[in-house]
């Protein structure tokens, strides 16, 4: 039989997830031991190859690249877990949900502090994706199967997921690794 | 005669409890645990959030209202209840704008430290996003609206126990909110640092100014302990 198969992806999110999962440590020894990695940072593959068994997605959907990617993801996952708050519930880029998005590009291009921009204009290039009018939730464009809260989750919280799922076991935490922050 | 002792069952367990308690309470005493948020003691119950709510004699309470009579038969821990009650939680999170992972109250906020128990990973209804006003014009308080519930807390806390009556609500449905006795906001009002109501808030909606994060990660109130087993312990306060 082969390995399962595992596929990660960062949305809108700060890589901080990823982070986490590599801070399993040498446990990772033992994880590329148990199975093979699809599209991930450790490959840098831009899609994601075939159906995979598990998907680990990060961050929130900001744009429509990011709602592309979520759904390729999903069509390709056997079990789709979101990892982190930004997956979970838009996270720090969710803080741009209360304010309106002219508003927002107008801070980021036009008046921020830092902005030079003598023209004034707002890049509107066909190669940037188009924001979203809100920051939005993984599980509020496609199923979810699973959620690991955290910012980012700990390491230990996402071993716990992934050994039991590797071993057909219910992904049920522990008090001392649900956490929001 | 507040003070007669009577029988009650809770949970399918015999219990003891004065006349005049309300279920809560009794139950509290004899080391039940029922889940609540906008109930504290040494204040008026409110009746509000809903959280505790139980069955009695078939029919759903509020534990932190109703008083116990002879011989009532209460439900508290069952899928249903629980069910509700996770529910209710969902609907405080997504109705404000919580983001535990910068909350200066994470980890010892009440509101978290009940979707902990319930083991809510994330919740099940659409967030809402909605817009919220931060009053940072006291020089030692600061209101941030985004981690508001409503649950009055403050609102009795000033009123019974600081006697300044600071706090009150305004508005209704989705627009209510919490509001201060003073064109001004915060500052203009005779709020202290130390106040009853600034101690009250069981979310980060109500905080001290520069003491965030005084207490590193893990030994915060709910870091290992779940909210209620201390009363389940019988070591509640
Ligand atoms: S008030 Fe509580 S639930 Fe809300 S963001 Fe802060 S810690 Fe999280
Ligand atoms: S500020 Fe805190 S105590 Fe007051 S109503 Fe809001 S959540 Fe309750
Ligand atoms: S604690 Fe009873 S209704 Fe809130």
């Amino acid at each position: 039989m082969s390995k399962p198969k595992i596929a990660t992806t960062s949305l809108c999110g700060c890589f901080g997830c990823h982070m986490s999962l590599l801070d399993i440590d040498e446990r990772i020894l033992k994880l590329i031991e148990l199975v093979d990695f699809d599209r991930s940072p450790i490959n840098d593959l831009k899609h994601i190859q075939g159906p995979v068994d598990i998907g680990f997605v990060e961050g929130g959907c900001a744009n429509e690249e990011n709602v592309k990617v979520l759904q390729e993801f999903r069509k390709n996952c056997r079990v789709l877990i979101s990892v982190g708050d930004c997956a979970i519930n838009g996270g720090i880029p969710a803080m741009r949900n209360m304010v309106p998005l002219e508003e927002c590009y107008e801070e980021a291009f036009v008046n921020g502090p830092t902005v030079v921009n003598p023209t004034g204009e707002v890049p509107n290039d066909v190669e940037i994706p188009l924001l979203l009018d809100k920051v939005y939730p993984c599980h509020e464009v496609v199923k979810v199967d699973y959620h690991l809260p955290g910012g980012p989750p700990s390491a230990d919280t996402l071993w716990a997921a992934l050994s039991a799922l590797l071993t057909d076991q219910p992904v049920e935490l522990p008090y001392e690794l649900v956490k929001y922050d | 005669m507040t003070n007669q002792r009577i029988q009650l069952t809770i949970d399918g367990r015999k219990i003891e409890a004065s006349s005049g308690q309300s279920i809560l309470a009794a139950a509290e005493d004899a080391g039940v645990y029922i889940p609540r948020l906008c109930w504290m003691k040494g204040l008026s119950p409110a009746g509000s959030c809903r959280v505790c709510t139980v069955r009695v004699n078939g029919r759903p309470q509020s534990a932190c209202t109703q008083p116990v009579t002879p011989g009532m038969i209460v439900e508290n821990d069952t899928e249903e209840l629980r069910g509700l009650r996770r529910n209710l939680i969902d609907m405080l999170f997504v109705e404000g704008n919580h983001f535990c992972m910068f909350c200066e109250k994470s980890g010892n906020c009440e509101l978290q430290a009940l979707a902990y128990r319930f083991g809510i990973t994330a919740p099940k209804y659409p967030f809402m996003f909605p817009q919220r006003e931060l009053d940072a014009t006291h020089p030692e308080v600061f209101i941030d609206r985004n981690r508001c519930i409503l649950c009055s807390r403050c609102v009795r806390a000033s009123g019974e126990l600081d006697g300044k009556h600071a706090f009150g609500f305004v508005g209704r449905g989705p627009d209510k909110r919490l509001a201060v006795n003073a064109e001004g906001g915060l500052g203009d009002t005779e709020v202290a640092v130390d106040d009853e109501a600034v101690g009250a808030c069981p979310t980060g909606s109500l905080l001290k100014k520069r003491v965030g994060f005084e207490v590193p990660v893990g030994a915060r109130r709910f870091d290992h302990v779940t909210i209620g087993s201390d009363v389940e312990e019988g070591t509640a306060k």
